[in-house]
């Protein structure tokens, strides 16, 4: 690598986007090597505040950060060569530790690497880390990880949302220039709101959901973190497309997303549903409605429309979710992967063990929610009522597609809670995913934006799309990112 | 006083070449769990992708059976822990399958009777768990996790254990026919469940029903539900009710016993699996298998009748197998051979050996045009019926050609008369003092004379002619 000369210094390179580490790299101005310390640096200096990483690693990062030098100064330039990343410890790694935020995986190795994992590998990226998520992915605060709440970095007091906490406040604290999520009712778009970064949730078919631990199948999508609008679409357009292996995945073409964000803007329609600001906050409210003005003055035309059905969202969710889950955790048995308890007399008990030492308290808190909503006698009046609320949902959202480009909401209630606050309270916990979990239910991809902040905590603006319309979202959030600074707001643990 | 009521479930293994959610060979005796990929495993994150092979099986066990082919049927889940199904839940088809309807036709004691069937659908194998490897452990295998297979719920139709037998015997037939499955019972591709309920003579009110799970033989299931009628008849007879359950059949003591009741069923809490699509059918998939279905056993039946002149006790017989009924054939092919002959044969001689040794038409070491020769050498009288059995026999055991059988041990006969009048002539012409000696009463000579016969035919002279002929001639 001696025989490259670095032109840049690494100080502030955590300040830079992807789009322009991309360059860099490819300019021989910096290494992937030095820039991969540099990142892993960062996280083992700051990240003992925030807890957003499961594990570093170290040395798996130094060997790939050598191997794309040694391509790069041969010619061969991948497009996201030497760029750092962190996964979220929900996809699983070959080589690397996938834990899923749970005891049941504490020392699990996968025998594969997740479809993601092999395309952003693929693509030349560097996996620094796994980050810290919710057990299972359930969770809305990032509290019910086995490894630690993971606090957010405006604020350590305060949670960085859920269940990608991790990926977003390592994002959002410059631990790393972008990291993977997952969403399945809001675990992207709600903790990049809560931590002031951009995080896409996709259509569902879009990514490929193979080697990701699935929560609650029909629902989960896979999505990225960053701190700009471009740089979610130069990940997204590396991360989706058709897998043979995930029959749920689409084979519709993928636009080059980073082109298409940045097609001149043209006028769009956007759709406010009311049901969205019926009895929101004053102050989030107020933010929201400053930057509707912007977005006016901008070329964008508002109307508003009305979602009745989505209030019943987060009830329909709470049942599919669940019984899904029920179901697709019933795997972790002890029997050929993960936790397996000591001493136990039968097959029974070693189910019973394992599961009761290896799951947390929300965990089986949904299992059982779940295993209830699918028994005898109940199917009908849970699972089907739901799948049906489901139906009717998308049916509102197809409408409203027809009158309106793209709807514009909210992403959060609110911002960030203590932590600690609503660990007693499912109820007001599961209600934080108030206006992302209709998009899960309806398949519809989704994003979330700074767009100011309440009490030093920042706010985020949800974009919704139609089915397949990423290109829109993606450009009117860069749009929105020329005329609007908040997405370079850093937080102070961040440093310079 | 009652009438049993029996209905089949039956559980056949596709012979796809992969699983039907994995790319795992589906191959039967690998060594323990090494046909079992991180899919037939359930690691976490995978997800299973459906094996079109399986579905165009599917589809043609419902052609050939006049079912309804669903359109968009869909996968299911079926939840229940156990520790060799990996995931905890099985992936089958529960409200919509992808066959629907159908019916069978058997014959019991020269009567017609068609049974209906209520449904086909796909689901995956379980693994197999193993109790009598470890002292105090169980091990589990997981290389059948996945293997395809395809359901066959009849409805509750047959009225005994011959019909019931009978209808799992043209089931099995049928599916070997078609090619979709292997059939094999002792390795498990072929099982099945009996639902046996009994009722009031002439009532159209079902009794309670006992489940009598995962029969392997054609035998067992016969057994097992003549016991299981029994049994409830007893219980119905002193006025007590039989309960609903699950039950299992033990061969070994010809009994059944309760594996569960109704009350401790598991709730399998099915929902539709959303790793997976509804199944989409192709029209012209329907139409192309269609036009490429095999000749099925009814057809075949009456074609043998027709076409060779055969019995129906025999027609039956040979046709039960499809690779039987083929052998047959072959061995017809391009000959003069009288069928009926043939086909009696290969009914007795045949089907002895190969039961005797255990070997199905695919291993016979007697290959059809080997036999065909076999019975051109009887049809012609080169060798006898009773030499061409003994022929038979070591074609049997040593895979030889019946040509070198016959005329290393000389078996290959010369039977003309006069032919071997004229060789025999000449030799007694030729040795004149043996000739006095025999006639001084040296009888042991004629051992001498057969043998220059012998020599002289090479070793193919008749020999009951050779001797008949010498005798008389050399009393003159």
């Amino acid at each position: 690598m001696d025989t490259i000369k670095f032109q840049r210094s690494l100080t502030n390179m955590h300040n830079k986007t992807v789009s322009e580490l991309k360059k860099y790299i490819k300019e021989k101005e910096i290494s992937s090597l030095e820039l991969t310390k540099h990142f892993i640096d960062r996280v083992k200096n700051i990240d003992t505040q925030l807890n957003s990483f499961v594990s570093i690693t170290e040395e798996y990062a130094i060997t790939q950060a050598k191997k794309i030098d040694l391509e790069i100064s041969k010619g061969e330039v991948r497009p996201l060569a030497g760029i750092p990343l962190a996964q979220k410890d929900i996809f699983c790694t070959k080589d690397l530790k996938t834990t899923c935020g749970s005891r049941m995986l504490e020392n699990f190795i996968s025998p594969y690497d997740a479809t993601v994992v092999e395309k952003l590998n693929h693509a030349g990226m560097v996996i620094i880390g796994k980050t810290n998520m919710d057990e299972f992915a359930m969770g809305s605060s990032n509290e019910t990880s086995y490894f630690g709440e993971v606090k957010n970095p405006w604020n350590t007091e305060y949670v960085p949302g859920g269940s990608s906490g991790g990926s977003a406040a390592s994002v959002a604290a410059r631990l790393v220039p972008c990291s993977t999520g997952t969403d399945t009712g809001g675990s992207i778009r709600q903790p990049a709101s809560l931590t002031g970064v951009c995080g896409i949730k996709p259509t569902y078919g879009r990514v490929s959901r193979y080697g990701m631990i699935a929560f609650a199948s029909s629902l989960d999508q896979a999505g990225v973190f960053t701190r700009t609008a471009e740089d979610c679409a130069i990940l997204l357009t590396h991360i989706s497309g058709y897998d043979p292996k995930d029959s749920t995945s689409s084979r519709k073409e993928v636009p080059d997303y980073e082109k298409e964000c940045k097609k001149k803007f043209t006028n769009m329609v956007i759709g406010i549903p009311t049901e969205f600001l019926d009895g929101l906050d004053d102050e989030v409210k107020e933010v929201f409605e400053e930057n509707v003005k912007v977005l006016e003055k901008n070329g964008c035309t508002f109307k508003n429309i009305s979602l009745q059905s989505s209030k019943l969202g987060v009830s329909a969710y709470q049942v599919v979710a669940p019984a899904e889950c029920s179901s697709n955790l019933s795997r972790f048995d002890g029997v050929r992967f993960g936790h397996r308890a000591d001493s136990v007399k039968n097959i029974d008990d070693l189910y019973k063990k394992s599961r009761s030492e290896g799951f947390g308290q929300e965990v089986k808190r949904r299992i059982l929610i779940g295993t209830y909503a699918l028994s005898a006698g109940y199917y009908d009046a849970y699972y089907l009522k739901a799948q049906k609320i489901r139906k009717v949902i998308s049916n509102e959202f197809e409408q409203a597609f027809k009158e309106v480009d793209l709807i514009l909401g909210p992403t959060a209630p609110d911002c960030a809670f203590k932590l600690g606050e609503k660990t007693n309270d499912p109820i007001a916990m599961y209600l934080s995913d108030v206006f992302t979990v209709s998009t899960n239910l309806a398949g519809l991809p989704a994003m979330s934006l700074p767009m100011g902040f309440k009490n030093n905590l920042p706010l985020g603006l949800q974009i919704i799309g139609n089915h397949f319309d990423e290109s829109k979202i993606l450009s009117l959030a860069h749009h929105y990112q020329q005329i609007t600074d908040w997405h370079l707001k850093k937080p102070e643990i961040s440093g310079d | 006083m009652w009438e049993s009521v029996i209905g089949l479930e039956i559980h056949v293994q596709l012979n796809t070449k992969s699983k039907i959610f994995s790319p795992a060979s589906t191959d039967f005796g690998a060594p323990q769990n090494t046909q079992a990929c991180a899919i037939d495993l359930g690691m976490p994150g995978v997800l299973p992708v459906l094996n079109e092979e399986a579905v165009i099986m599917a589809v043609k066990f419902g052609i050939a059976v006049g079912s309804d082919i669903l359109d968009n049927s869909i996968f299911a889940r079926k939840n229940y822990f156990y520790p060799d199904l990996p995931k905890g839940y099985q992936i089958s088809q529960y409200e919509i399958p992808i066959v629907s309807g159908g019916c069978m036709e058997i014959i019991t004691n020269g009567k017609s009777k068609t049974i209906n069937l209520t449904r086909a659908h796909l689901e995956e194998d379980a693994g197999k768990s193993i109790h009598d490897l470890y002292p105090n452990e169980s091990a589990i295998d997981l290389n059948r996790a996945g293997t395809p297979l395809i359901e066959i719920v009849s409805e509750p139709e047959m009225a005994n254990a011959e019909e019931a037998v009978q209808y799992l015997k043209n089931i099995h037939s049928l599916v070997r026919y078609l090619g979709i499955s292997d059939g094999n019972m002792q390795e498990g591709s072929f099982r099945c469940d009996a639902n046996i309920s009994l009722k009031k003579k002439g009532s159209d009110i079902l009794g309670t029903r006992a489940e009598i799970k995962n029969i392997n033989s054609f035998k067992y299931v016969e057994s097992a539900i003549n016991h299981e009628i029994e049994r409830q008849t007893l219980i119905l007879d002193r006025g007590d009710k039989v309960t609903q359950e699950t039950r299992l059949y033990d061969p070994s003591k010809n009994e059944t016993r309760s594996m569960r009741s109704k009350v401790e069923a598991n709730d399998y809490r099915y929902f539709p699996d959303p790793d997976l699509l509804p199944i989409s059918i192709d029209q012209d998939l329907i139409k192309s298998i269609k036009d490429n279905m095999p000749e099925l056993p009814s057809a075949k039946k009456t074609r043998f009748i027709d076409q060779y002149g055969l019995n129906e006790y025999d027609t039956i017989i040979l046709v039960s197998d499809r690779d039987l009924s083929e052998y047959f054939e072959n061995v017809l092919e391009d000959s003069n051979l009288n069928p009926k002959m043939t086909a009696n044969w290969i009914i007795t001689e045949v089907l002895a050996l190969a039961k005797k040794t255990y070997l199905s038409v695919k291993d016979y070491p007697v290959t059809s045009d080997n036999l065909r020769d076999l019975l051109l050498y009887v049809m012609d009288e080169t060798i006898s019926s009773k030499q061409a059995k003994e022929v038979f026999e070591r074609m049997w055991e040593n895979k030889e050609n019946p040509r070198d059988i016959i005329e290393n041990e000389g078996m290959k006969q010369i039977s003309d008369i006069n032919e071997l009048d004229k060789i025999v002539d000449n030799i007694i012409k030729n040795n004149y003092k043996s000739v006095k000696e025999y006639q001084s009463g040296k009888d042991k000579l004629l051992g001498f004379f057969v043998g220059q016969v012998m020599k002289e035919t090479k070793g193919q002279g008749n020999p009951k002619i050779v001797n008949q002929l010498l005798k008389e001639k050399l009393k003159k």
